[in-house]
């Protein structure tokens, strides 16, 4: 059923890519997701898959040609990091409204100034009000599980959105890590073949795609698409719990580590969470009520399952690793702040911006976190809105 | 699946793909052009019909209406080229696969705009990746759907709303951008520039043949636009047949590589022919700015003389 292997998460996502054998994938390199769009023409090449590879002149076409393409009939795919993902954002937007079920790998990377190529999530963040669904992997196997879940959430009928598949630059996408990698059969036919209704290339109907909306309807359709995108919540309780059923592997909204009791938490995204589990697990020897909760699932937002989650908790620190230049804080702070007020949580909370270029986060700077946290709880100090993790003094 | 011979009132009586009750304007160039590259496509053929953003998309597809018969994709600006190239490339997949069994063909529409400028990357990605596509430009000379801005297709002089003629401006002091040179230069299988001549003849045959030569192929169509170039919305033809007689807008392909030249004037027109009908030209016919045209007829003669030695070779 399965085979134990150690690999990287860049290629996690190209086996998860050749187990899905899309129809066609256009990609334009940038760092770190480069070898994705490699690994997927060396398949090629060696007649792994039969998919169609677009080798675009940039980002703004790869997204453009996935659109074409998706809105075609074909199971489109693509992948992109940072300045990529800037450069597509427009046609991110069109993608969405168009309804396009689009997978795309996103190896997070700070967008440009200054120039750097390391882990952020500024890219993916930015990109958080076009209308994708985004799911965030902490490792190279929630990568990969990730990857296959997306196209059934993607191509169910009352969802027909685009999927970002997230993991962090470096970090995730090039650690070696050990890995379970699930048989192609079981795994093919949960995948399932793709069969839209209508699609330009449909034989027995002509279809139009893109319209100038006027004032009349194009607010009906920004309302339909927020439907999609409510209705992809269920959808994808309903695909984890499937994949759950052929692999074994859980997957929610979030997950949650040591939160039950938790006086204490944290609330991230991506690699830091398996800094952060340590860190827990260090204080949780000392009898530290420490906890995390890990977002996986960002767009559609998990508003209420988060206040749920965190109500009993006594303070509570936001991880950022995107600055949103509010000038209080970063976009995860923004929307955990808003859940936990709408929610009437009584905790404290402190929203940190971490990690941003790449900067290294340890243990024990979590360590540091959460005895921030208690004596924000005990009243004994009192932090600004937000503050930087590990800066240089 | 090659030429046939023309027969006009054969191709008049097909059934027209781009359908009446659309928004372009009364005497556009643009629904000309693409109502008659649309007549090339051999009855029963399917087609995909892609278009960039501007005057045609915002007033052939507005929600819920479409004057297209075959499937149409409209995404945005400057990426009609790569879009196309997507749906293209589903295509042979899909039918690597025996998903679908048709012959389609694909064909793309920008404005100069569109294509010349802000596409002009996705266009060349388009042509040099070698998709089986038709790219046709509309070429009316300025960016018309956000109100006549110049763009690198205008030709020098013309008043434009970002290059107006003034007390101390000419109008634009750039010469248009030559296209379908920067398009053949990719050696791509067929390339050819046209505009609305006699019964259509010209225009028809390379539609033709831009769409069932396989791999991809470029069209710049000189479109006329009555409010950017303020003509007579009855003129335009006329327009045309001086803009090819006085040789700014020479008739001509290149097809595998090598040129050809489709009409040659008996007598060459001088320029001032084509440009006294516009208002956009008017600012040279006041006195004192005759140098300004014979500058004009000067580019206009240079280039038309180098096009004739390509055209030898």
């Amino acid at each position: 059923m399965s085979q134990r292997t150690r690999m990287s998460g860049n290629e996690a996502v190209a086996h998860a890519i050749r187990q899905v054998n899309p129809d066609v994938m256009p990609a334009f390199p940038i760092t770190p997701s480069t070898e994705i769009p490699q690994f997927v023409a060396s398949m090629i090449a060696n007649g792994e898959i039969d998919t169609e590879f677009i080798p675009v002149e940039s980002e703004h076409s790869s997204m453009s040609a996935a659109m074409g393409a998706s809105a075609a009939g074909a199971r489109a795919i693509t992948a992109t990091s940072s300045c990529g993902l800037a450069l597509m954002w427009e046609v991110l937007y069109v993608a969405a409204s168009s309804r396009l079920p689009i997978v795309m790998a996103v190896v997070n990377r700070g967008l440009t100034g200054p120039l750097n190529i390391n882990a952020e999530h500024s890219d993916s963040m930015g990109a958080r009000d076009s209308g994708w669904i985004q799911i965030y992997a902490e490792n190279n196997q929630e990568a990969y599980d990730n990857f296959l879940q997306a196209h059934r959430i993607a191509e169910h009928k009352d969802v027909h959105l685009p999927v970002m598949i997230c993991q962090d630059g470096f970090i995730t996408s090039h650690a070696v890590e050990n890995i379970t990698l699930w048989d192609d059969e079981p795994i093919r036919k949960f995948i399932g073949e793709y069969e839209p209704e209508h699609y330009l290339l449909k034989e027995d109907e002509s279809m139009a795609v893109g319209p100038y909306a006027v004032s009349n309807y194009c607010m009906e359709a920004k309302k339909a698409q927020a439907e999609a995108m409510k209705n992809a919540r269920q959808v994808i309780l309903d695909v984890a719990k499937e994949f759950e059923a052929v692999t074994g592997q859980h997957y929610g909204f979030f997950e949650e580590y040591k939160l039950e009791d938790a006086e204490y938490a944290v609330v991230a995204i991506g690699s830091v969470c398996g800094t952060v589990k340590d860190a827990i697990d260090v204080l949780r020897e000392k009898g530290v009520k420490a906890g995390l909760l890990k977002i996986r699932v960002f767009r559609p937002f998990p508003a209420e399952e988060i206040a749920g989650a965190l109500k009993h908790c006594r303070a509570i620190a936001i991880m950022d690793r995107a600055e949103s230049y509010s000038g209080c804080g970063g976009p995860l702070g923004a929307e955990v702040g808003a859940v936990l007020y709408r929610g009437k949580a009584a905790a404290e909370t402190v929203n940190i911006m971490y990690g941003l270029s790449g900067r290294d986060v340890r243990v024990q700077d979590m360590e540091g976190v959460f005895d921030k946290l208690q004596k924000l709880a005990a009243g004994e100090v009192s932090f600004p809105e937000y503050f930087y993790l590990g800066l240089r003094e | 699946m090659g030429q046939r011979a023309f027969n006009f009132r054969e191709i008049q009586e097909r059934q027209e793909r781009l359908a009446p009750g659309h928004r372009m304007c009364a005497g556009c160039g643009g629904s000309i052009a693409v109502r008659n590259v649309l007549k090339a496509l051999h009855p029963g053929d399917k087609a995909v019909v892609g278009n960039a953003t501007g005057c045609l998309e915002v007033s052939t597809y507005m929600y819920p209406y479409t004057a297209y018969k075959d499937s149409y994709i409209h995404s945005a600006f400057e990426n009609a080229g790569a879009t196309l190239s997507g749906v293209e490339t589903a295509y042979h997949v899909l039918k690597k696969k025996g998903k679908i069994s048709s012959e389609y063909k694909f064909i793309t529409f920008g404005g100069d705009g569109g294509t010349y400028d802000i596409g002009l990357q996705s266009l060349s990605g388009a042509m040099e990746r070698g998709h089986d596509l038709v790219y046709v430009c509309y070429d009316n000379g300025a960016y018309m759907n956000t109100g006549i801005q110049r763009s690198s297709a205008t030709p020098q002089f013309a008043d434009t709303t970002t290059t107006p003629s003034g007390r101390v401006s000419n109008g634009k002091p750039q010469a248009r951008k030559d296209l379908a040179a920067v398009m053949a230069a990719h050696n791509i299988p067929y390339v050819a520039q046209t505009t609305f001549i006699g019964n259509m003849k010209d225009l028809y045959v390379k539609s033709e043949r831009a769409i069932y030569t396989p791999g991809p192929a470029f069209l710049n169509i000189m479109a006329p636009c009555p409010r950017g170039w303020r003509y007579e919305t009855d003129d335009i033809i006329e327009i045309c047949r001086l803009g090819v007689e006085t040789c700014y807008w020479p008739l001509f392909e290149v097809a595998e590589g090598r040129w050809i030249l489709n009409y040659k004037p008996k007598k060459k027109l001088p320029l001032e022919d084509f440009l006294k009908k516009q208002g956009r030209f008017k600012h040279l016919f006041v006195s004192g700015n005759e140098y300004l045209i014979e500058e004009f007829q000067q580019e206009v003669d240079r280039r038309w003389e180098e096009l004739l030695k390509r055209c030898e070779a």
